[in-house]
């Protein structure tokens, strides 16, 4: 077995498999850099991240899955499953094996089976990201949301949100990744800061708008009186809103 | 503004407008344009749902609860003894356009009682479409309901600003109608629909010829019909439904299990049973008429007008046509794979794909997502499939049932004991 170590990056991973084909390394094992336990047992071969090579992986894949393909396989990766870097190199193996076929429609192989449920968990969690974010008006005119998605999605929503809103600064905060996506009527910028929730919450007056909290009211209000009881069907109600994501929903709060 | 005041009106027009059960915000294709607000997904989104478990994709109000009409069955009619309220034009624009920013809805879903005529409601319906796109630059979703007896003039310019208009028939029989709306019949209802029908047809030969023909109602129009206030039964209802989907292009028809509302004699009373198990059928009878490729007469016939409650209705003309059965997987026409119970729409395809690569067993329908414990029972696969041999059994129905229930109903869980109270189902 070969252990091979990149930097949790796509692009990282892509390197690793250009090499693994390079240098026919035996039986490889990829891992994360920062995975210390993995790091115990044995010593790992480091892998540099090069844009050059992984871009010819990206090609090449592309060639023959087509671009959906590839965003499978972007989407499983970004599940941070353990050992979904091992799972998505045998289905490039398995594709470069078999180059006149587009092998992600075999759903009977095992690993592309696998991807194929990832990549629509991920998917789930994406559409949740768009469904639930609810944002906040600060005081600067920012509309402020913060998520702890399942899985790595943020970057998957830009493009829902930028689309969606031109007109008015937002800011998305994952607060498990720490990181954060800021447009700013004119570009989109990838922002890393530690940010302390805490003090947001102590300090609400002081952070948000003044008629922020007028219009979650009657949000809130508005959610209780669309409902008919008489349907009442709560096992229904939480199949799809599943009591992880009630943090984020305004609707969900009690004023 | 004054936010108490808003919250209050919100109340009773939110309220008023919860039995419309249409919540969807698909079918829209707007696109934000210079840099204004919103953009519509075209798959739809709910951004929330109710403890009934409905989709909330819409901020979905009435203009006014107001009503000239007095329909037995409706909440809003004139002889009601309830509050009365109306939004202004600019509330309503004010509440969407701050709940969009907020993430919390797609867009508006405007409805109203009808005060003064027909014209003059939807004048003001027209008036709000129409200010949320010129004035505010929204590009999110807009729903205006269409009223009986409105102008074609009207219902042009609200198929201009609107995504989706939709016409409530709401009783599926004219002589239904008769009994609890008096003041409306069928023909009302029809007209402005079969405008905006034409309006979307020419739309459509419009833009094959010219490059910007201006959108109208990109989302298409939609019905309502309630279930079970009336005597209809459900090959009544699925007629009416096919009828509309043949003859006016409509994008849904919505079933809406009466919620009894009303002490009127002529109507269920209050306290009964929402029919929540027979909207659930009619519900997958539409889906196979539009996803499936059934036509109305195979799922229900004149002289056995009910939907069967204990299994679907594909599960129901599957046992009725068993020999169409066993359908071989491996070689089978995707039109047939999908008439087998058990087989979803996106679970058919990826067979198709699949078995170009290997000749498929139970075991890989099961992780492709298909519901074996009712498939297994019409098709022929590679390797064992035991339950076949049930096929020709003259009690496999009951033999499903079984096999069905015990999946579904542990010991000593009182939750699903509501599917056997009988008063519960119909």
């Amino acid at each position: 077995m070969t252990l091979l170590s990149y930097d949790s990056t796509f692009e990282g991973f892509l390197t690793v498999v250009f090499e693994i084909f390079e240098f026919k390394y035996q039986q490889p094992k990829i891992i994360r850099s920062n995975d210390a336990q993995q790091n115990l047992f044995a010593e790992p071969i480091e892998i540099i991240t090069d844009d050059e090579k992984a871009d010819r992986v990206l090609k090449k894949l592309k060639g023959q899955l087509e671009a959906d393909g590839i965003r499978v396989l972007i989407y499983a990766f970004l599940s941070e499953n353990e050992g979904i870097e091992d799972i998505l190199f045998d289905v490039i193996q398995y594709a470069i094996a078999n180059p006149a076929k587009n092998i992600l429609k075999d759903f009977s192989n095992d690993a592309v089976l696998q991807i194929t449920q990832l990549t629509k968990s991920v998917g789930r969690e994406k559409h949740r990201m768009e469904a639930f974010i609810r944002f906040e008006l600060l005081k600067d005119g920012i509309y402020f949301a913060k998520i702890d998605p399942d899985f790595d999605v943020l970057t998957l929503i830009i493009r829902h949100f930028k689309n969606r809103y031109q007109d008015q600064k937002w800011l998305i905060y994952d607060l498990r990744r720490k990181y954060g996506v800021y447009y700013d009527l004119k570009n989109i910028e990838i922002i890393t800061m530690d940010l302390d929730i805490k003090s947001l919450g102590d300090n609400k007056n002081q952070v948000f708008s003044d008629i922020e909290i007028e219009y979650q009211k009657l949000w809130a209000e508005y959610f209780d009186h669309t409902n008919i009881k008489e349907r009442k069907n709560k096992k229904l109600h939480l199949q799809h809103v599943p009591k992880r994501y009630w943090k984020y929903l305004t609707e969900k709060k009690s004023f | 503004m004054d936010y108490e005041k808003l919250k209050e009106k919100l109340e009773i027009l939110a309220d008023a407008a919860k039995y419309d059960v249409s919540c969807s915000s698909s079918g829209g294709n707007r696109k934000n344009k210079n840099k204004g607000l919103g953009d519509s997904s075209a798959s739809g989104i709910c951004h929330t749902y109710t403890e009934d478990g409905r989709c909330v994709s819409l901020l979905k109000i009435l203009l006014t609860n107001f009503c000239i009409y007095d329909c037995a069955y409706c909440v809003t009619r004139k002889s009601n003894d309830i509050k009365r309220a109306a939004f202004t034009v600019d509330e309503v624009v004010d509440l969407t356009i701050n709940f969009y920013r907020r993430n919390y809805i797609e867009g508006l879903f405007l409805s109203s009682g009808i005060f003064k005529n027909a014209d003059y409601t939807m004048e003001r319906l027209v008036r709000v479409a129409k200010k949320l796109r010129l004035e505010h630059n929204f590009n999110g979703y807009i729903h205006l309901k269409s009223i009986p007896g409105a102008s074609d003039e009207l219902m042009r310019e609200a198929g201009l600003y609107a995504d989706r208009l939709s016409m409530n028939l709401e009783i599926p029989t004219e002589s239904g109608l008769k009994l609890l709306a008096p003041d409306k019949d069928h023909q009302q209802m029809i007209k402005p629909m079969g405008f905006v029908k034409n309006e979307l047809i020419q739309y459509k030969e419009e833009s094959k010829k010219y490059k910007h023909v201006p959108k109208f109602a990109p989302a298409g129009q939609s019905t309502q019909v309630i279930v079970g206030a009336t005597q209809e039964n459900d090959y009544q209802i699925i007629q009416v439904a096919d009828h509309f989907y043949n003859n006016f292009n409509l994008k849904r028809v919505y079933y809406s299990g009466y919620v009894p509302i009303s002490n009127d004699t002529r109507l269920p009373a209050i306290g009964a049973q929402v029919p929540v198990v027979r909207e659930n059928r009619l519900y997958q009878a539409d889906w196979l008429m539009r996803f499936y490729g059934f036509k109305a007469n195979e799922i229900l016939e004149k002289n056995n007008p009910f939907l069967d409650l204990e299994v679907d209705p594909k599960m129901g003309w599957a046992l009725r046509n068993i020999t169409q059965f066993p359908v071989i997987i491996q070689n089978a026409p995707l039109e047939m794979i999908l008439r087998v119970p058990g087989i979803g729409v996106k679970s058919a395809h990826k067979i198709v794909h699949a078995r170009r690569f290997q000749n498929l067993t139970l075991e890989h329908l099961k992780k492709i997502g298909v519901a074996i414990n009712r498939a297994r029972y019409f098709i022929s696969v590679s390797g064992d499939n035991t339950h076949l041999k049930f096929l020709n059994a003259l009690n496999l129905k009951q033999i499903i049932l079984t096999d069905i229930k015990s999946k579904f109903e542990k010991p000593f869980d009182n939750q699903t004991s509501l599917l056997n109270d009988v008063t519960f189902l119909r």
